[in-house]
């Protein structure tokens, strides 16, 4: 994404510089690589082709709410509620699907929720004007209540659901849930590289005041960005449904933190103006490579949370460390 | 104005930001009981002379003198201690906390560690006494007015005994009334033997108070008048005189076209109370006038940036219908902010991303990037004004002003409009840069564009403007055009000196 443009001929194209940037687009790619060479050493089994593709499916889920996360802390905000998103969608996918006469829209049902109650915090924080933490603070709470609600205090559980296929069919030797991930991935690449509207998003992350000035419809961008992220999460809610043939309203606690941490490590600053789909990707990767490679290792439970969140540390301020040697005056 | 010694002397001060020079060689002296005014244009260095005595900076060469014994000043804490305060424009305080709070922050009376309130509000109270304030000293500052503020901030001055106050367009934000209180407790305390220097751009003003004033102009000393030689037209000649310089090409030779831009009594009932003014296609008009005279504000309305109280805009012969900046450049207005970096660039995106920002929209198919289209906008836009990159992938933010300038000026040339609006084109520009600016702007105007350039950079209104209209306190006092546009005609209509002069009633 940055190939010197020799036509504009200026004098010498900084050797110093192609360095530099080659450095910053591999972005957190190296941490993943020596991860995974270090659990290959450490852990027996770690680098089976089934385990790798385990690593991959079991970061899927994470990757499509990270993919939505990421629209959002580009432009300087947050969004708690996707795990909440995430149990309530994944309640009425399956509420739906035991109802005779409505069982074929359990997808779309669940996808539809996912999307107005993205719109809900994205009408909040556009047009309310709330702070993005309190607005999604309030979602986050509201519909984890729904999702017991909606799920009347039990686990739903079907075993005959149309759309099983999605956690665990394979496309060829690849399950449904990767090739889904993947394709979120490059769905949300291609809307934040390639089109007006993912320039706007870093627009209005990197200076809302500036981006209305320039004609952009700063209120719009912030409510897709919350419209998408609910619907990913809605879709994220029906690959969990659809893997555990069931959903309760205890499903989705937590997921926001790792998703959050995804997009960090990924190297997407939070407050905002910068960030690649990409990274998050691999900060998804990295996740569920150490949740796996923990696990094989034997290493309990406690000790994996302790270690996550020091790497999270770690590769954060690795990442700032990095960025203010480029600091602009 | 006896022979006095004086409390304070600057001499030879210098300051230097980089390469730059805010103050070159600057000497000040000041007797108590009087009042010293300090005049200049905008970034003459009277702030940065200020700042200085208040340890805010520290001064790159000079000495500063308190009552005869030189003094070093190398922070906030040695100029309090000096007798030394500095009541800025921005108030200073904390609104949530009491005046008696705000009195004694950091020096609060306190026995193990537990504050006494009461004993703060007291000696507070006393304070307020001698100053008059019609409010108590347990009252939250938040709920003063501005000009009660400023008096808690005088208060907190006397308390700290201070012997010297400078006050930095103190009458900004007052009302006329409020403007007299405030004139009668600088008499007072004047008479009590308080130094005051007194930094204005209002005639009426330093006509008022002062007991001499001081010039300044390009960060040098000019000279000082005492209040018996006291004469407008000298002052100005003070603050102004500096020889033209070629950088304009004034004698365009651009025929002017169609009235393009058409404003009659536009107000938003707050910083503009009444502007008309029209452009043509072609014409590089001139708005001039102090900072705070609302030319932004007027810009922004026409812009659509700000809510237009009442008045009409025509554009092109048509009634102009905008309520946000969308519309505006849906209808072919452009618009250089002041503030580069708050209003105008993405610091953290690229010089291509920066310069395409205002015209994805338009060139894109379907909501995908043109690409092609954006990357050959960027490129001839860096080649045209000589933007210094080695390609368009540099992230704006490490540019130089000059740079990220014509990145936005690109962004909007891009739009191919009608009517540009600049707000200080060059400022914080280097020569080089701004010769480039103005040809660019030149070229516009044959092309035939309609340029609108606010600036409070003299030689600049003088040198590239067809007409000129000066605006003074929210309304545009007069329109200058041919031998007339001069500085001194600028600064006159501008400060109000004219008006003085006859003997009239200023605003």
């Amino acid at each position: 994404m940055s190939t010197p443009n020799t036509q504009i001929g200026d004098k010498t194209p900084n050797k110093k510089f192609n360095m530099n940037n080659m450095v910053q687009s591999l972005g957190i790619l190296p941490v993943l690589i020596l991860l995974c060479v270090g659990f290959s050493i450490l852990a027996p089994n770690f680098a089976t082709e089934s385990n790798l593709m385990n690593i991959v499916r079991q970061s899927s889920i994470n990757m499509v709410l990270a993919a939505g996360m990421t629209f959002i802390i580009i432009t300087g905000g947050i969004d708690l509620s996707v795990g909440s998103i995430l149990g309530s969608t994944a309640v009425i996918a399956m509420v739906t699907s035991l109802d005779p006469a409505f069982s074929s829209f359990a997808v779309p049902a669940a996808l539809m929720a996912g999307l107005l109650m993205g719109v809900l915090n994205g009408v909040m924080v556009a047009y309310v004007g709330l702070p993005p933490f309190i607005a999604t603070l309030g979602s986050y709470t509201a519909l984890r209540g729904a999702a017991y609600l909606l799920a009347d205090g039990t686990t739903v559980i079907n075993s005959n659901i149309s759309f099983e296929w999605i956690g665990n069919a394979y496309l060829g030797p690849i399950p449904w849930l990767v090739v889904i991930g993947f394709s979120v991935i490059a769905v949300c690449w291609f809307i934040l590289r390639k089109t007006t509207l993912g320039m706007h998003v870093y627009a209005v992350g990197g200076n809302a005041h500036a981006a209305r000035l320039t004609g952009i419809k700063v209120g719009m961008v912030l409510t897709f960005v919350y419209a998408i992220t609910g619907l990913l999460s809605g879709l994220a809610g029906v690959m969990s449904a659809s893997r555990l043939y069931s959903a309760n309203g205890n499903l989705g606690v937590g997921y926001e933190l790792d998703a959050i941490a995804a997009v960090v490590l990924g190297g997407t600053s939070l407050s905002g103006g910068t960030g690649r789909i990409t990274g998050t990707l691999i900060g998804a990767l990295i996740i569920a490579s150490m949740n796996n490679g923990m696990t094989l290792m034997g290493v309990s439970y406690f000790w994996q949370l302790v270690i996550k969140g020091g790497v999270i540390i770690f590769a954060v301020v690795l990442d700032k460390y990095r960025s203010s040697k480029h600091a602009t005056a | 104005m006896s022979d006095k010694k004086p409390i304070l002397e600057m001499k030879n001060i210098a300051k230097r930001f980089g390469q730059f020079y805010a103050l070159k060689d600057v000497s000040l002296t000041v007797y108590p009981g009087e009042v010293h005014s300090l005049m200049g244009e905008n970034g003459a260095g009277k702030s940065t002379l200020m700042k200085i005595l208040a340890g805010a900076y520290t001064a790159t060469a000079g000495e500063i003198f308190i009552d005869d014994k030189p003094y070093t000043i190398n922070g906030p804490k040695d100029a309090l201690n000096a007798g030394i305060t500095l009541i800025y424009q921005e108030i200073n305080l904390a609104p949530n906390l009491t005046v008696a709070e705000n009195i004694f922050l950091g020096s609060e009376i306190s026995r193990h560690g537990l504050v006494n309130r009461q004993k703060m509000e007291e000696e507070t109270q006393v304070v307020l006494d001698r100053l008059a304030a019609r409010f108590k000293a347990s009252a939250q500052v938040a709920s003063l007015s501005i000009a009660e503020q400023q008096q808690v901030e005088i208060a907190r001055a006397l308390h700290r005994n201070s012997r010297v106050l400078v006050m930095d367009e103190p009458t900004a934000a007052l009302s006329s009334r409020e403007t007299d209180r405030l004139f009668d407790l600088i008499k007072k305390l004047r008479s009590e033997g308080m130094a005051i220097i007194y930094i204005s751009h209002r005639m009426a003003e330093i006509y008022e108070l002062s007991d001499r004033v001081s010039v300044l102009r390009d960060g040098q000393y000019i000279g000082s008048l005492m209040r018996s030689e006291l004469s407008a037209s000298e002052l100005v000649r003070m603050m102004v005189g500096r020889p033209l310089n070629d950088l304009f090409n004034k004698d365009r030779d651009i025929p002017k076209g169609k009235m393009v831009l058409e404003c009659q009594d536009l107000t938003d009932g707050n910083k503009v109370l009444s502007a008309s003014l029209q452009v043509r296609a072609g014409e590089i008009i001139g708005l001039s006038g102090l900072v705070g005279s609302g030319r932004s504000e007027l810009a922004q309305m026409i812009f659509g940036a700000e809510k237009r109280l009442s008045g009409s805009i025509r554009l092109n012969g048509n009634p102009l219908q905008i309520n946000n900046p969308r519309d505006a450049i849906a209808s072919g207005i452009g618009f250089l902010t002041e503030n580069r970096k708050e209003q105008g660039l993405f610091l953290e995106m690229t010089v291509h991303d920066n310069i395409v920002m205002a015209t994805i929209e338009r060139d894109g198919k379907f909501g995908v990037l043109n690409e092609q289209r954006n990357r050959a906008i960027s490129d001839t836009s860096i080649k045209a004004l000589n933007i210094r990159v080695p390609h368009s992938q540099v992230a704006v933010g490490g540019l130089s002003g000059g740079n990220q300038q014509k990145c936005l000026i690109s962004r909007w040339a891009a739009i191919h409009p009608k009517l540009l609006i600049l707000d200080e084109p060059t400022r914080g520009v280097d020569v080089g840069a701004k010769s480039e600016i103005y040809r660019m702007m030149t070229d516009m105007a044959r092309k035939g564009v309609a340029i609108l350039m606010i600036s409070s950079e003299l030689p600049e209104i003088v040198g590239m403007s067809d007409r000129v209209y000066v605006m003074r306190a929210g309304s545009i006092v007069g329109e200058l055009d041919n031998e007339a546009i001069t500085q001194e005609n600028i600064m006159e209509l501008a400060t109000g000196a004219t008006h003085h002069m006859a003997g009239a009633e200023v605003a």
